[in-house]
């Protein structure tokens, strides 16, 4: 059974234009068991509106979404329930924090689920551990964080619900490459821990060659692509029509390759293009000895 | 819910009314008030509902949106009517009577008059705003406050401060749906419960919203001092205000208004 499984869903913002394209118009998908699929997109694809249905923030006009097998409009507790196995972590979650104490912070969404004290506690601690936040910092303020704290705080909080599937909007965006990377390590520790899904909404195009197992890539509303990184990333040309950025080492290959060098057109990381550069090489010096 | 709110909204158009000076807007919206009130027989109510209809044609805002303005104050109205109503002492018979509450003539047309001016009022300011930008608005406001700026007033600060409030209206509406969305996804319940509960439960978006408001006006201090706003009474403006024929037109228009209605009121009698 998948962890998320979506079917032609249809939405339409409230107060449009009737004429005017829905924002999202028939997207399926599936998150599979212990996956990190990747959702790519241009500004103002859906990706943001799609992950809001993923936890039933937004309820589809048409079509449907299932959270580990059932659909969660079905019931009002399914839709309630479907908040905590679908852990969603907006962009910038640092703006969420809100308690007196970091502690407190984290303690928010398993205070709502009605866990007991001793539960919660525990919750708090392999939260924090897995972001890297230490036992001294948890009685601290919040607001007393730098800007990376803050944000691994934020995602702390979410991680603390033990979603069935974690799902992160842009969790590097806006910062400076070292908390970027720590933020990354952290979500590789989350996984490797818990072998649980990861949702990953981005448009860094190296961290999803780097994490993912699939990506899915939304254009206008669509699901354009839904495949193996490989599979996506060899559509390079069509991903750049649609406004998408290719990892630079991707763009360098389709440049030889449009300048009649025989390389392939399926690099995505700089380690396969150097694989790439020397079975060329080689290929040529043969020519030579011939 | 946040985003029914009409007051100082504005209907994007290029009607008559939106090309007009927000100065001479401003001084004729606040003429209108006085005249609404010199109504004193049905003659001049009469001419007053039509000059309303005609501001509303000529500003080319849908009727709905201009009906929608009135949403805000039907139970002021009522309440307001039915304390006419039932209240006025009058001299002859009362038409009805219960304990304290009478209906009199009297009563029924204080009750009309009240009413009736209480919508033209509305209808005059929200066609002010509708028709014209916030920050036309403020500027406007600002060069007619002019003659306090000689008696030492920072006039151009509190517009400078009424124009940033107005700009940072939609994005504390739309913060405020993100951190709800936000703290929705940790499990905060807003929408049941009893009222004790969803004040308490607001706590988790009043924080956080507070927060980011202190953050964005520090932000916006800096980003202006860069810029090296001082906030000197000498500023000069992009926006330059000049009056044109349509103005003079408007003054016009409005001072006949203001005359018909009081010669109404001379040869055709005051009921009120």
């Amino acid at each position: 059974m998948n962890a998320i499984e979506c079917k032609n869903v249809l939405y339409r913002y409230p107060n449009t234009r009737k004429t005017s394209p829905p924002a999202l118009r028939g997207v399926s998908l599936d998150v599979r068991q212990g996956e990190v699929l990747a959702m790519i997109g241009h500004t103002g694809s859906g990706k943001s509106t799609l992950a809001q249905h993923l936890n039933g923030l937004l309820k589809p006009v048409g079509g449907t979404v299932c959270v580990g097998g059932k659909d969660i409009w079905a019931t009002k507790s399914a839709m309630r329930e479907a908040r905590f196995r679908v852990g969603l972590c907006f962009q910038y979650p640092e703006y969420q924090l809100f308690e007196e104490t970091i502690a407190k912070d984290i303690a928010f969404g398993p205070k709502n689920m009605g866990l007991d004290p001793a539960e919660i506690d525990r919750r708090v601690r392999a939260a924090a551990r897995y972001v890297g936040l230490t036992e001294e910092m948890l009685p601290r303020s919040p607001f007393d964080l730098s800007g990376g704290e803050k944000r691994r705080a934020a995602i702390a909080g979410v991680m603390a619900m033990e979603p069935e599937v974690l799902a992160l909007d842009e969790p590097t965006a806006g910062l400076d490459p070292r908390g970027k990377e720590r933020i990354l390590q952290m979500i590789l520790r989350y996984r490797a821990e818990t072998r649980k899904p990861i949702l990953l909404i981005s448009h860094n195009m190296e961290d999803v060659a780097r994490f993912a197992d699939r990506v899915l890539v939304l254009n206008q509303g669509e699901a354009a692509m839904l495949g193996t990184v490989p599979e996506v990333f060899s559509r390079a040309e069509e991903l750049t029509a649609m406004g998408l950025n290719v990892p630079s080492v991707t763009r360098i290959f389709l440049e030889l390759r449009r300048r009649g060098l025989p390389v392939s057109a399926g690099i995505y990381s700089v380690e396969q293009g150097v694989a790439e550069l020397l079975r060329l090489r080689a290929l040529r010096k043969e020519g030579i000895h011939d | 819910m946040i985003k029914d709110i009409t007051i100082g909204q504005y209907y994007a158009g290029d009607s008559v009314l939106h090309r007009m000076d927000a100065r001479m807007k401003l001084v004729l919206t606040l003429g209108y008030m006085v005249v609404i009130f010199l109504c004193k027989n049905f003659f001049a109510l009469g001419l007053l509902a039509l000059s309303v209809a005609v501001f509303v044609a000529l500003s080319r805002v849908p009727l709905g949106m201009v009906l929608r303005s009135f949403r805000p104050i039907v139970v002021l109205v009522l309440f307001t009517s039915a304390l006419n109503l039932f209240l006025t002492p009058g001299e002859g018979e009362p038409l009805w009577h219960w304990w304290k509450l009478q209906i009199t003539t009297e009563g029924i047309h204080t009750a009309i008059f009240t009413t009736a001016r209480i919508l033209c009022l509305i209808a005059a300011s929200s066609l002010l705003t509708y028709t014209t930008t916030p920050s036309l608005l403020t500027a406007g406001i600002e060069r007619l406050l002019w003659p306090l700026g000689k008696l030492g007033v920072p006039v151009s600060v509190f517009a400078m401060m009424m124009t940033l409030a107005l700009r940072f209206v939609p994005t504390l509406v739309e913060e405020i749906d993100r951190i709800m969305n936000a703290q929705k996804s940790r499990g905060a319940n807003m929408d049941t419960g009893s009222l004790f509960q969803r004040i308490k439960a607001f706590v988790p978006v009043l924080v956080p919203l507070i927060v980011s408001a202190f953050r964005r006006a520090g932000e916006l201090a800096y980003a202006m001092e860069c810029r090296c706003y001082t906030g000197s009474n000498r500023r000069t403006s992009l926006k330059q205000f000049r009056l044109r024929a349509r103005d003079y037109a408007a003054a016009a228009l409005m001072l006949l208004l203001g005359g018909g209605i009081v010669t109404m009121n001379i040869f055709l009698g005051k009921i009120i």
